[in-house]
């Protein structure tokens, strides 16, 4: 057999086996939802294996851990959410790197998100942030994280406030912290304090709490647009027209309540106080 | 001395003949397609983990061609009979093994040395662009010297893997080479486990035993500093230094022993 024999019969057979390939996703039957392995659930283990290479596995189950989230949280509507290996991937994730700041910072948001949008569970996020301050305990970005979950995902201001005025004492936080506590203290929740957090944040380095900052503030405004639509029903007994929320999305009225929310559609949905209605 | 550099250098020339560095564009290609894939994929951590990439990818790379070119060294020439005519010359069986040593060392300088710089070169085209602000909030600048120290350590790490292949491939096939060199490699990382034996184990002997392997077996936890290093966490150079020293004379102690077996060997 000659050489240019072989190298024919090579690409034929490989460009049949394209052909063949391409042909049998018409023919097979219609993809199910199946539900996301993890093989390697202990982080001990996966620490033992990974040999001298955590910090690369570690990037790798980071990767992981975004594309499940973001699998999830853009699945088309009738995908019923589950973001339970979530936290697994980030503990995975920051076992094999300790160091892996945004696996905890972001984490803990991705965590703490209300569900649909995220699996609402602060408590994880909770127990991600305090695993950086053992393996890092001066790192003040992850206890000021901390009293944001406690203010915005649990509305405990008085764990806010605490664990704020704790990251203000850490060596290296910056001066606004101090006034935070003081701020979020005082007036126990109220969208002012809220505001003046996420407009700090939204001056940060990192690109992600930037628009997530963005994002929270745009939901502050829709909430004082809905307490002004509330204020004039109540004051002249009549029903105003929806204006639009700060997305462009038009408000809708709950007919469950009869009061003015966000609609599904809008980006900003779901509000924090929507969240135990959505989950 | 001369003759150890001759067949180091006929070590390196086969090695490219052998076309060993074909890896670097392996490795060039392996960088170039993840610095333009990771920043699709990760959010705004492509510095690091390109970082993370380039350092474990030279690692695996050179632990590859340490142990599969290092278990060959001196069998190959045994399995060829050409060791006759080559121990036939003015060639002592001792600079014979440390001419083979210094081969395979050159020709991982030159791997490692090329590695350090693709990275260097696309870590630059990654910060280039990015704000003077985004870039102080990183762990560690993307031109950190410090990386220098992590290619270093990596650069000794298999140094030490090489003669320990070489040590097994004096008086061992090429296949018992590998397998004895990978385990003594993926030993040398649990080396700290050996150490707390005490915890688990009760036994005085066991604990004694494991105490001995401890120290007696290479640590090569010691050389992995990457974690540190992308972190921007300060190593010393002292701790540099001692690792390099420790290198050194674990290196001597498998090079003699190499030596002494070799020495021993009937090639009748």
């Amino acid at each position: 057999m000659t050489r240019a024999v072989a190298g024919v019969g090579a690409i034929c057979c490989l460009g049949g086996a394209v052909v063949l390939h391409a042909a049998q996703e018409r023919w097979s039957p219609p993809q199910v939802d199946r539900p996301e392995l993890l093989y390697v659930r202990s982080p001990a283990v996966a620490k033992r294996t990974a040999l001298s290479y955590g910090a690369i596995s570690a990037d790798v189950y980071w990767i992981r851990a975004l594309q499940h989230f973001g699998n999830e949280r853009l699945a088309p509507p009738e995908h019923v959410r589950n973001y339970g290996l979530l936290y697994p991937l980030l503990d995975l994730t920051t076992t094999l790197d300790p160091y892996f700041s945004i696996a905890y910072r972001f984490g803990a948001i991705f965590l703490g998100e209300a569900y649909p949008g995220g699996p609402g569970r602060p408590d994880l996020a909770i127990a991600l942030l305090e695993k950086g301050i053992a393996a890092q305990p001066g790192k003040w970005q992850y206890v000021q994280d901390l009293g944001f979950v406690y203010y915005w995902h649990l509305r405990d201001f008085k764990a806010a406030a605490a664990t704020f005025q704790r990251a203000a004492d850490m060596p290296g936080a910056p001066s606004w912290l101090r006034p935070l506590a003081a701020v979020t203290l005082a007036e126990g929740g109220q969208r002012s304090a809220s505001r003046a957090l996420w407009q700090q944040l939204a001056q940060s380095d990192e690109d992600w709490l930037r628009s997530s900052a963005t994002l929270r503030l745009a939901q502050l405004d829709a909430m004082d647009i809905m307490e002004a639509w509330r204020q004039f029903r109540r004051d002249r007994g009549i029903t105003p027209p929806v204006p639009n929320d700060p997305s462009g999305t038009p408000f809708v009225i709950d007919p469950a309540t009869n009061d003015i929310a966000v609609a599904r559609e809008s980006k900003l949905f779901p509000m924090p106080g929507q969240i135990q209605s959505s989950r | 001395m001369n003759a150890a550099r001759c067949v180091a250098v006929a070590v390196f020339r086969e090695s490219i003949r052998d076309k060993v560095f074909y890896n670097l564009v392996l490795f060039g290609l392996l960088l170039v397609a993840a610095s333009i894939l990771i920043g699709q994929l990760t959010a705004g951590q492509d510095v690091k983990i390109i970082k993370d990439l380039g350092l474990a990818a030279t690692s695996i790379f050179g632990v590859f061609i340490a142990i599969f070119v290092g278990i060959s060294l001196v069998s190959k020439e045994v399995e060829r009979r050409s060791i006759y005519p080559l121990l036939a010359k003015p060639v002592r069986r001792a600079e014979f093994i440390v001419g083979k040593y210094l081969g395979l060392l050159l020709t991982l300088l030159v791997n490692t040395g090329v590695m350090t710089l693709a990275l260097y070169v696309i870590l630059f085209f990654l910060a280039r662009g990015v704000p003077e602000p985004i870039q102080r909030a990183w762990d560690a600048p993307a031109l950190d010297p410090a990386l220098l120290k992590a290619f270093a350590l990596i650069y000794l790490n298999l140094a030490v893997v090489t003669a320990v292949a070489l040590f097994f491939s004096t008086y061992s096939s090429p296949m018992l080479s590998a397998i004895f060199t990978l385990g003594i490699y993926v030993v040398g990382q649990f080396n700290a486990d050996l150490k707390n034996f005490d915890r688990i184990v009760d036994s005085p002997a066991a604990i004694a035993v494991a105490k001995a392997c401890y120290y007696v077996l290479p640590d090569f936890s010691k050389f992995d500093i990457k974690l540190a290093v992308v972190h921007g966490i300060p190593v010393s150079n002292m701790f540099v230094a001692a690792t390099a020293g420790y290198a050194a004379l674990y290196i001597g102690a498998l090079l003699f022993g190499a030596i002494v077996i070799f020495s021993r060997r009937d090639f009748k």
